[in-house]
């Protein structure tokens, strides 16, 4: 599904460039659930951000799905992320004047499906992450676990063939971290292929595969044995 | 464009701040109204004057006589001569692009003596000799009876038309005026009609004593032979009557054998000219309109657009989501394009309209207190309000355009970072 070789990238900072990625090589299998950790400054969300096309690789290749990812411009850039990709944030990134059904049918408008399929769809998607009564409410009426699973049903709602997430409990508490994590070993089950970065090693532990990162190069990439979070729930 | 959702959006985005769009929507307001009213008013004084010319032909000119300051052909200097009836037939036939050509005689004058008797009344008026062309040279309305006409030009009949103003000095009030008689210089004049001129500015009073006879019966009974006093002259529509008049002047010298040099000898005056004057004072004053009220509207348009800028930047982090969840870089820019034309158009229609609304009252109560000097039936044409409109549009465009290339100039990524 994803298939990274010897991957570079560095930020210019003034006169002096910073280094981030040295080299990572790295592929991902369909229906796989994978963690990427590292302390702060490894260069895991630069990694995410280059497979999620926010941002640019300087060196080496990047396939997804067999599309070569390269030299895109800003529209074909889009595209390949409203088809291919769904993402889940830290801080939800939500639009906070829309409801919660509206946020999660924005990629479907992108896909210009009709209103009504629209909205059948995004309800469907908030059933799934059981907020079918709360469609009508803005994002701020929300407490922040149901807002997360709200931004998993909107990257969802497109049917991405890779779910990317950045840090999806790095701003809830443990409880509700195992409901969003519950969620999305969910989703995985349904054979959905899901990166999510982390610095917590129990919600990596929830995942079937972990990958290591320190100073811009993989110091590690295990198979675990999955945790359900269900447990906790 | 008309899509359901892009509008939803944009009404969304533009209420969510209602008191900053309204801010910025009355600058606009406030620049097109302005515009229009200056134009308005500008448009106000120019049919105010120009209703004072009234419905004078304004392509005419009149040319009289005064002594020659060159000897000529042997003749003296300090000579005086007189316009000849001849003088007019050879006017007519080498000027083709001519409307009228009218010779007049005049008796009487402003301040002079009694020259009208009637019974027991008598009145000093000033009395010409005219063709019947000469209504549509200076327009009058005939108020009861006819105006002079051909037949009374061939027959020489002593008829007279008599204005508002002497009738009521020769008259008692109910007395029947057509058919009574009148002695001009002890000569009786049957009265047929009388006329009243439209007020024209100052002396609108000295307009209405005038009495009109046949040219021929004039030059009959006062003996003038075959004399013209001075002329009226007034050219085809399609050209100007100050080209034609130093051809004029040139051929009336040389028929009354005054030197081709001598500017004093032959005096006239033009009114085309002088309304062109009056013309050029109303350009000056149409650019002055428009060049306040555009930059009026310039600064409007500034306002837009530095509010545009504001929203999108505060909206930095939501585009980056949006182009995360795969909005093509086109969309963005024309959602920012159509808030902006939105915000334009909206907020240009209702200065438009509240400016229409104005000048609707203006002209209401101008109707109810009846006509002001020199202010008449302020009004904009369409031409400039649509024109105005386009360059809404257009401002809008321009005002939306910084702000959204800007917003899909960042990267998603940092966009969805700033805070």
């Amino acid at each position: 599904m994803i298939e990274i070789k010897d991957l570079h990238k560095s930020y210019k900072m003034g006169s002096n460039s910073l280094h981030v990625l040295k080299g990572i090589n790295f592929s991902v299998e369909e229906g796989e659930l994978v963690a990427i950790m590292g302390s702060s400054g490894s260069g895991k969300s630069t990694l995410l951000n280059i497979l999620g096309m926010l941002d640019e690789l300087d060196e080496g290749s990047y396939v997804l799905d067999g599309v070569p990812i390269k030299n895109l411009n800003e529209t074909k850039a889009a595209n390949y992320r409203n088809k291919f990709l769904g993402f889940v944030f830290q801080s939800f990134n939500l639009i906070n004047y829309k409801s919660a059904m509206e946020n999660v049918a924005l990629p479907l408008y992108y896909q210009k499906v009709g209103r009504k399929e629209r909205q059948e769809k995004a309800l469907k998607y908030l059933e799934q992450v059981g907020l079918k009564e709360w469609a009508t409410h803005l994002p701020n009426e929300l407490s922040g676990g149901q807002k997360q699973r709200v931004a998993i049903a909107r990257a969802m709602a497109a049917e991405p063939k890779v779910l990317l997430a950045d840090e999806p409990t790095g701003a809830l508490d443990s409880k509700t971290s195992y409901e969003v994590m519950d969620l999305i070993q969910k989703i995985n089950d349904q054979g959905n292929t899901i990166l999510i970065v982390t610095h917590e090693p129990d919600i990596a532990d929830m995942c079937k595969r972990i990958v290591h990162l320190k100073d811009g190069v993989i110091i590690e990439d295990k198979k675990v044995e999955q945790v359900r979070a269900a447990q906790y729930v | 464009m008309f899509d359901k959702d892009r509008w939803k959006e944009i009404i969304e985005v533009l209420t969510s701040n209602l008191f900053r769009t309204i801010l910025t929507a009355f600058g606009v307001f406030w620049g097109i109204l302005i515009l229009i009213i200056l134009l308005a008013a500008g448009k106000g004084l120019e049919n105010g004057i120009k209703s004072d010319f009234g419905d004078i032909a304004t392509n005419t000119m009149f040319m009289w006589t005064r002594s020659t300051t060159k000897p000529y052909k042997g003749l003296p200097k300090g000579r005086n001569f007189r316009f000849k009836l001849e003088d007019v037939t050879s006017i007519r036939d080498n000027f083709s692009n001519l409307r009228f050509v009218s010779p007049r005689n005049q008796l009487g004058g402003f301040g002079g003596a009694n020259n009208v008797i009637r019974g027991i009344n008598a009145g000093a008026y000033n009395v010409y000799g005219d063709y019947p062309e000469i209504i549509n040279q200076d327009p009058m309305s005939i108020t009861a009876g006819r105006f002079i006409n051909h037949s009374d030009i061939k027959e020489k009949r002593k008829i007279a038309i008599i204005g508002e103003g002497v009738k009521t000095g020769l008259y008692k009030k109910d007395e029947k005026v057509i058919g009574s008689y009148i002695k001009i210089q002890g000569v009786s004049f049957l009265v047929v009609g009388t006329y009243k001129k439209k007020s024209n500015g100052g002396d609108g009073e000295e307009g209405q004593k005038e009495i009109y006879v046949p040219f021929t019966s004039f030059l009959q009974a006062f003996n003038r032979a075959d004399n013209v006093g001075w002329m009226a002259i007034t050219a085809n529509d399609g050209s100007s009557i100050s080209d034609l008049k130093e051809g004029i002047v040139a051929l009336v010298k040389e028929k009354r054998k005054v030197h081709p040099k001598d500017k004093r000898a032959v005096g006239h005056f033009d009114l085309y000219e002088q309304y062109n004057r009056v013309e050029s004072l109303f350009g000056a004053m149409r650019f002055i309109a428009y060049f306040v009220g555009v930059l009026v509207l310039l600064s409007g348009i500034i306002g837009v657009s530095n509010i545009m800028l504001i929203v999108v930047k505060e909206r930095t982090k939501e585009i980056g989501i949006r182009r995360a969840l795969g909005e093509k870089p086109w969309s963005i820019k024309l959602q920012i394009l159509m808030e902006s034309i939105f915000l334009t158009i909206t907020s240009g229609m209702a200065g438009i309209t509240v400016g229409a609304l104005f000048i609707y009252g203006i002209n209401k109560v101008l109707e109810m207190n009846g006509p002001v000097d020199m202010f008449l039936n302020p009004s904009v044409s369409l031409g400039v309000v649509v024109s105005a409109l386009l360059i809404l549009v257009f401002s809008g465009l321009l005002a939306g355009f910084i702000p959204a290339q800007s917003a899909i100039k960042t990267r998603p990524i940092d966009a969805i970072r700033a805070e």
